[in-house]
């Protein structure tokens, strides 16, 4: 097997004003032809660097020390620029995080795609327009040459990847670099994108380099992954191997952290990985892990260099302790999972809430249509259980989330906290008392917290502004906040950009608490955390829950995390709830065909678990499109021709479980219909 | 686009007619009088009210404001009090002879300041980045007069190799394209100085984007890159300052035109200011305004020519 890409005990290294930093230590790998390796780690643990380093496009400042990175058997530190020119694009493509953003926003695509062939040997602008239109179909884009017109914007995010894909792949590359092509991306996209990359994957035998956070993700797509810590390999080998005993404690931590869909749910304990990252990790002459590690030895592990050690067929990890980690068994989890606590109080009660815009011509009045954001939602949110509301973006789980902490006005419909309507009630509308018992926790814990006020000062304002309390009391309520998110006192005196990302959202919990709310409504609380700190997020959340009794409101893309952390979960579809129930039975069939779809589409981090499949085509309608029938009915595999366009779904009710679905849900055994049991066996 | 254009074109009508009220108003608030200026301090009073009378000033204000607009809209914007003259003459010819001046200098800035902006921002920190934000924040310092009093210096009074003024006249013994040279160079230095800071800081910012990386690691040389990716990304944002320069050009070259007495449009304008001279004031105010809205309105349509994602 000719071999593509090799770094051989390649380090990098960035010279800036504080001296040399360490980026990558001794990264050893090589990906043959044909073949995929998946690269995962926190941020910051080196895996664009690798990327980048492999285009030798390493930033300003930053160059190999060490080592050597080879391509097709060249070392490409010895490459003319002309050189460069001819591997870039056309033996190595890149496909990038953000299509968005990768793509040129004042050219047509077909122009953007075009360039590639024309760079690489294509002489006939002819010729590469017709290659253009063959990789759009190739893609799945519908009207490829219509498409080829089109400007970035014009397209969706899941198109704008599409378009990346097919440009990377226009030069038939020997190798295609993915960095975490789907990281932003819906569900449901993600496993259409993902499936794309498989099948052109065979089709093409491209190898791939596939950089991911999501162990699921990698896990779909990848014959082999190597675990990066602070530029370090610490474990590498096959999926399969890897997965199944994994024997770096990162690994394992890696893989112990991630809520499942197939956990016992009700907030059972995650295991997240303790401490953070330190720049100075790097530099250490043992193991980078040692200072987060629980089976950390300081003879064994800090004093000399750590070697990778063969456990068998390429399985290599690079860790001292290892006969002790893998004597050890993996913790249980889902040990502390709490019974659930039926007839709790209803604390909020949404009641046929809808949301419209109206949209209005450019001199102003002239009536364009009409945005439905929300339409009909009823929910209940109970006192000490999440409500978790679920659905592709676009879906109008945020604006029912403004709409429920006042950001907000609702068009019709109740949403009641206690006896008081405050459907159409925004914040500055709202009794002071009102506004105390509803907090929100949002996703991005840097844009919350004032960069330029300390953490006492975030957390004593609400503290006086709501409860009215004074200075000195303010104080004491501070110290106990902190404790109540496990933060050190410490930490009041200090300013959010010396805080990690995990303690700032921490502080943005404990400022949501400050005025001993009955609601938190939470929008996307973990998704811009790593995987180690989000364990340890959710753990707080669920301890909170339970002490306090509040009810949380938890909007998600996550349905993993969703498993985890529910007690309640509305599946919200075009601005509409399409599935209602308490999680296990929403999780089980039977299923709204919307709820089946994303289901499946979740991806898991298990080499053995069934593909995940993209059931879904098309997009969600635009909406202002005037629905009479079934709003899901576009898009439904199981779509019944003429009722569900026309009639309004009936709600069926499976005790508290309610889905608003034509199809006879409740008289079929889940057997009958395909694909059913498989979903059943992996998330039961 | 039209309909776009159709509107902007109408609310420049309306913003015009509340400018020429506004003025006509202040001028009217402001203290001193036309006919003691006419006649000079040792004319007797009864003098002063009978010019006063005949020049119909006597009457109330918004009746001569109307009575003014309604001459205006026929072309007739009445007579200059201070240069004895119909304002339609004398402020074509000034203005004609500003704006000649402005398209020789605009003709000039606008490729200078593109050009070094664009090879300074491709290359952030890089030598020739520091060397040209270095003289365009010098250049950008130094205010007209200075610069221009120094060139003076430097190209009449040492090297003695061009006229110190440009009344645009041929009986001053220096052909009439020499007289052009100095004030351009000190407008071009003035003004090229601020302008390739935008472009300049723009075009870093394009840079930097991912989607230059990608065009880069497509395996584009970087000179493709930055003429087929990054140059017109890195004119959207500049483009309407750059088209507000043509604003400064026509009516804020005062100094300028005042150092070289260069007949110009701004000249004339504070001339008039000084006077009183409300017939000059008005028109030369409904003449900077048109401009300003003009510019701004092929601003935005250039805008949107240039960046697709902009459609009204």
């Amino acid at each position: 097997m000719a071999e593509i890409l090799a770094f051989e005990h390649a380090s990098i290294a960035y010279d800036g004003r504080a001296g040399r930093q360490i980026i990558l230590n001794d990264v050893d790998f090589s990906i043959g032809e044909g073949e995929a390796l998946g690269l995962v780690g926190e941020s910051s643990c080196g895996k664009s660097t690798v990327a980048l380093a492999a285009m030798r496009y390493l930033p300003r400042g930053m160059s190999v020390i060490d080592g050597r990175i080879r391509v097709e058997g060249r070392d490409i530190a010895g490459l003319t620029d002309r050189e460069l020119s001819r591997i870039r694009g056309n033996r190595i493509a890149m496909v990038y995080q953000d299509p968005m953003s990768s793509l040129n926003p004042v050219m047509p695509i077909g122009k953007q795609l075009m360039e590639v062939p024309l760079l690489h040997g294509e002489t006939d602008e002819n010729a590469a327009f017709r290659r253009a239109v063959a990789m759009l179909e190739e893609v799945r884009l519908p009207a490829a040459a219509a498409m080829m017109e089109r400007y970035p914007h014009q397209l969706s995010g899941g198109q704008q990847q599409r378009v990346v894909i097919a440009m990377a792949l226009m030069a038939k590359p020997a190798l295609l670099i993915m960095d975490e092509p789907t990281t932003g991306l819906d569900v449901t996209i993600e496993a259409a994108i993902l499936e794309l990359v498989r099948e052109l994957r065979a089709k093409f035998g491209t190898a791939i380099l596939f950089i991911s956070h999501n162990l699921g993700t990698v896990a779909r797509i990848c014959d082999r992954i190597g675990v990066l810590y602070a530029g370090r390999m610490v474990e590498t080998g096959r999926i399969g191997a890897v997965f199944r005993s994994p024997s770096h404690p990162y690994t394992r931590g890696l893989l112990g952290a991630l809520p499942r869909l197939s956990g016992g749910g009700r907030r059972g304990r995650l295991r997240p990985i303790e401490g953070t990252i330190a720049a100075a990790d790097r530099a250490r002459p043992g193991c980078a892990f040692a200072p987060r590690c629980s089976f950390a030895a300081r003879h064994e592990c800090e004093e000399r260099p750590i070697l990778m050690v063969e456990l068998g067929d390429g399985h290599l990890a690079r860790c001292a302790r290892l006969d002790a980690v893998r004597a050890s068994a993996e913790d249980d989890r889902a040990a502390a999972a709490s019974a659930a606590t039926d007839g709790a109080p209803i604390v909020l009660r949404v009641r046929k809430l809808s949301k419209e815009y109206k949209l209005t011509g450019l001199f102003g009045g002239e009536k364009k249509g009409v945005v439905r954001a929300v339409t009909d939602v009823d929910l209940d949110a109970r006192a000490g259980e999440t409500l978790a509301i679920v659905g592709e973006s676009g879906c109008g789980k945020s604006t029912l989330a403004r709409i429920v902490s006042g950001l907000l006005a609702g068009t019709s419909g109740e949403v009641k906290l206690g006896e008081t309507d405050l459907a159409k009630l925004e914040v500055d509308d709202r009794p002071p008392e009102i506004r105390r018992q509803i907090q929100m926790v949002f996703q991005n814990p840097d844009s919350t917290l004032n960069p330029s006020h300390s953490i006492a000062y975030a957390l004593s304002r609400p503290l006086r502004m709501l409860r009215n309390l004074a200075s000195g009391d303010a104080k004491t309520e501070v110290s106990k906040l902190l404790a109540q998110v496990r933060l050190p006192v410490e930490v009041a005196e200090r300013m959010p950009h010396q805080l990690s990302g995990g303690q700032r959202q921490r502080v943005a919990i404990a400022r949501a608490l400050a005025g001993k709310p009955k609601l938190v409504v939470a929008d996307e609380p973990v998704s811009a955390l790593d995987v180690s700190v989000q364990a340890a997020i959710l753990n707080l959340l669920g301890e909170l829950l339970e002490q306090s009794r509040l009810g949380l409101v938890l909007i998600s893309h996550d349905l993993a995390l969703v498993r985890h952390m529910a007690d309640w979960v509305a599946v919200m579809y075009l601005g509409r709830v399409v599935e209602y129930g308490p999680v296990a039975q929403v999780f089980s069939p039977p299923f709204h065909p919307y709820t089946e779809a994303l289901l499946r589409a979740a991806p898991t981090p298990d080499p053995d678990a069934a593909p995940p499949t993209a059931a879904l085509e098309g997009m969600m309608p635009s909406p202002t499109e005037i629905i009479v029938g079934c709003a899901f009915a576009s898009r439904c595999p199981s779509r019944i021709a003429e009722q569900c366009d026309t009639t309004p779904p009936p709600v069926r009710q499976f005790g508290e479980h309610r889905i608003a679905c034509h199809l006879e849900l409740g008289r079929q055994a889940p057997a009958e219909r395909g694909g059913r049991t498989e979903i059943r066996s992996s998330i039961s | 686009m039209l309909r776009y254009s159709a509107k902007q074109l109408l609310n420049m009508a309306l913003t015009l007619f509340a400018v020429s009220f506004l003025v006509f108003a202040l001028n009217e608030l402001s203290p001193g009088d036309v006919t003691r200026k006419i006649l000079g301090p040792y004319a007797s009073q009864s003098q002063v009210d009978h010019l006063t009378r005949e020049m119909g000033l006597d009457r109330p204000a918004l009746v001569r404001y109307f009575e003014y607009m309604g001459k205006a809209l026929t072309g007739n914007f009445g007579n200059s009090i201070y240069y004895r003259q119909p304002v339609s003459e004398l402020m074509w010819d000034r203005l004609g002879n500003t704006l000649l001046l402005a398209a020789i200098s605009f003709a000039v800035i606008v490729p200078i300041s593109v050009l070094l902006g664009v090879l300074a921002g491709m290359r952030e920190r890089g030598w020739f980045d520091r060397a040209v934000s270095i003289f365009s924040s010098i250049c950008a310092s130094i205010p007209e007069f200075a610069m221009g009093v120094f060139l003076l210096a430097i190209f009449v009074v040492w090297l003695g190799v061009l006229p110190g003024t440009s009344p645009l006249r041929g009986d001053a013994g220096w052909a009439i394209w020499m007289q052009f040279v100095l004030p351009v160079l000190v407008v071009t230095f003035y003004d090229a100085g601020y302008l390739i800071a935008m472009v300049r800081s723009s075009m870093v910012e394009v840079m930097r984007q991912p989607y230059i990386r990608t065009a880069l690691l497509k395996g584009n040389s970087f000179r493709n890159v930055v003429a087929k990716h990054a140059l017109r990304n890195a004119l959207i944002t500049p483009f309407t300052v750059i088209l507000l320069q043509l604003n400064y050009l026509v009516s804020g070259l005062v100094v300028v035109e005042t150092l070289f007495a260069y007949p110009g449009f701004g000249r004339l304008m504070l001339e008039a200011a000084l006077a009183k001279d409300i017939a000059v004031l008005e028109a030369g105010t409904l003449v900077a305004v048109s401009v300003t809205m003009l510019t701004q309105l092929f601003g935005d349509l250039g805008y949107m020519a240039l960046d697709p994602r902009i459609r009204v």
